[in-house]
């Protein structure tokens, strides 16, 4: 899709891989087939722009044709740069205006809850948005309305637009925070798979009627090292021979 | 601002001398001597409507007193989210919710909602063509509060978001019939809402008036003068018109209480009889409302009668009693009688 463009949210999408990973290949009650399945843990996409890596892993669970992912960003494509419902087969949101969709995901688990649907509803939300104030409208308003059908994915690779997001708002003890909201929260490596699988069952597993908030420390680029040491890796550019080699290093790096 | 012009502002403001009139309550009554008024048509209609459709839900941002909401709170408690003095969650959440299948009814103050809540309204809402229904108090003015609870201008703002329908109703009978048919639409509606004890009126003059989406209706025949109107200003121009009578000014009404989308095939109907003056009447600032509006729809019709505008002025507005400010705003019977007959 990257090799397309020339460029794109590349950075984000190979440092939360192995999240979105073990989200629809363990976590998620999902059928490829009927993506609007009534019974379906609900994916939220608040971080419009990473949908580079949501289409991938949909096009691996089986909802998006592998052919299709060629068409990234470019006329008439049903899989635009930044993620959009009425585009994608699977995308549940439009996002991209940041700080959207926990707000959205508190409004779906109350839904599910009045039907006495027991899915699951998934936001995943990037550490940049925790500067939005709307954010912690959504942080508060979970707990007050005891949505423990939601679980909020917090991808911190300490990085947004203009720089460190540890430089600008997502500054303390980000766990801390969300604990003393009422969240169940859990911080691990988002690159360790085996950690990130443990995570999703521990928050699912809670008993109490609060939600769970898991903060995933990720690395930018990762798996690809000439990439990872980028100092601005917001938005990469990949020069054309680059891109073999990248994919040659994220194939050696496959678990066998 | 600099601090010299900020203190040139606290000059310019007048000392008051004489018998007052107090601030009024947050909210005023906009009766009229000799109305008759329902209270909280919103509320008991909304009632009515979750009693015969499970998927209608009804949330506030610590408002539901202000809106009326809080007869649906406290007949059916288990249909009501108090969602907090957070407007962004509201919306989104109400965005949410009609994802899940669910009509659900979002209220606060008009200023809230168009101001604070606008990104989440357009791309949580309005982006994605959901049935959130966005009801709120204190329209245009209808507070002496001052510019932090006066949405002078919503209608301006969210007349450029694509896919949503608005709404000023006129009176309790608009109020209590729109309920239902805005629950109907499969969309986004923003509605102005009065609350409280609500005057009503178009039944004096139609007893017939039913609300209907996407349709202005006349209210009033008349020979000399069309008053294209919305909102309380409906309720404005028909007294007006009685006083205009008096001396010998035949006044027709159109009520529209559709701004979006509007009832272009009536408006150019009317105003292309020939003969009338036309006059729009809005509470609104008199950018971006029913008034612009209306003078688009003509002339790109090529219908080009005299044509005036009755609305709030671009400015900030005072704060103050509401009988003082409407009558100083030209919202009054009176006033928009005297605008009419100086253009006549």
């Amino acid at each position: 899709m990257g090799e397309v463009q020339g460029q794109g949210y590349i950075g984000q999408a190979l440092g939360v891989a192995d999240v979105l990973a073990a989200a629809y290949f363990h976590a998620l009650t999902h059928d490829p087939k009927h993506p609007e399945w009534e019974g379906r843990d609900r994916f939220l996409l608040s971080i419009g722009h990473y949908a580079i890596a949501l289409y991938a892993v949909l096009m691996e669970a089986g909802i998006l044709p592998e052919d299709e992912l060629e068409t990234y960003g470019m006329d008439d494509s049903r899989m635009p740069m930044s993620g959009m419902a009425s585009y994608t087969p699977g995308m549940e949101i439009t996002g991209g205006s940041l700080g959207h969709g926990l707000g959205i995901a508190v409004g779906m688990a109350m839904g599910l809850q009045r039907k006495g649907n027991p899915a699951f509803v998934y936001n995943l939300m990037s550490d940049g948005e925790l500067g939005e104030g709307s954010t912690w409208e959504a942080v508060m308003s979970a707990v007050q309305h005891r949505l423990g059908n939601l679980i909020c994915l917090v991808d911190f690779n300490d990085q947004q637009a203009d720089g460190k997001s540890t430089a600008a708002l997502a500054q303390g003890d980000e766990r801390g925070k969300w604990e003393a909201f009422g969240w169940h929260a859990q911080r691990v490596n988002g690159n360790d798979l085996d950690a990130v699988v443990a995570a999703f069952d521990a928050a699912r597993a809670v008993t109490e009627a609060k939600p769970r908030v898991i903060i995933f420390d990720t690395t930018m680029c990762k798996g690809v090292p000439f990439l990872e040491a980028r100092e601005i890796t917001h938005f990469v550019r990949v020069e054309a021979d680059e891109w073999s080699k990248a994919l040659a290093v994220l194939e050696e790096g496959k678990p066998s | 601002m600099t601090l010299a012009s900020m203190a040139r502002k606290y000059e310019a403001r007048r000392v008051p001398q004489g018998e007052k009139v107090a601030t009024s309550a947050m909210i005023a009554s906009l009766a009229a001597e000799g109305y008759d008024t329902v209270s909280a048509p919103f509320g008991h209609a909304l009632v009515d409507l979750a009693k015969t459709d499970e998927r209608v839900v009804g949330l506030s941002a610590d408002l539901a007193k202000y809106t009326d909401l809080h007869v649906l709170a406290t007949e059916m408690p288990e249909r009501f989210y108090q969602m907090g003095m957070a407007e962004q969650v509201l919306i989104s959440a109400a965005a949410g919710l009609a994802r899940e299948g669910f009509i659900p009814f979002a209220t606060t103050y008009a200023v809230f909602a168009s101001r604070r809540a606008y990104d989440f309204i357009a791309m949580a809402v309005a982006e994605e063509n959901l049935p959130v229904k966005i009801v709120c108090a204190l329209p245009g003015l209808t507070t002496g509060y001052g510019p932090s609870h006066q949405a002078t201008e919503d209608l301006a703002i969210f007349r450029g978001l694509p896919n949503m329908t608005l709404i000023d109703p006129c009176d309790a009978t608009d109020i209590a019939q729109m309920v239902p048919v805005i629950a109907a639409h499969d969309g986004p509606v923003y509605s102005r809402l009065l609350r409280g004890k609500v005057p009503s009126v178009l039944t004096r003059y139609k007893p017939d008036y039913q609300f209907e989406l996407g349709r202005a209706q006349m209210i009033r025949e008349g020979g000399d003068v069309l008053v294209i109107a919305s909102g309380i200003m409906t309720m404005r121009a028909l007294d007006a018109a009685e006083l205009l009578a008096r001396d010998g000014v035949d006044v027709a009404v159109l009520h529209v209480p559709v701004i979006k989308p509007l009832d272009t095939a009536t408006i150019l109907a009317e105003a292309g009889k020939p003969g009338r003056l036309v006059v729009t009447a809005e509470n609104h600032t008199v950018v971006g409302g029913l008034g612009e509006a209306v003078a688009g729809t003509l002339l790109r019709a090529g219908v080009t009668p005299t044509f005036r505008m009755i609305a709030l002025p671009d400015e900030f507005l005072e704060a103050g009693a509401l009988p003082t400010l409407h009558e100083m705003y030209g919202l009054t019977a009176a006033k928009v009688a005297q605008q009419i007959k100086g253009w006549l």
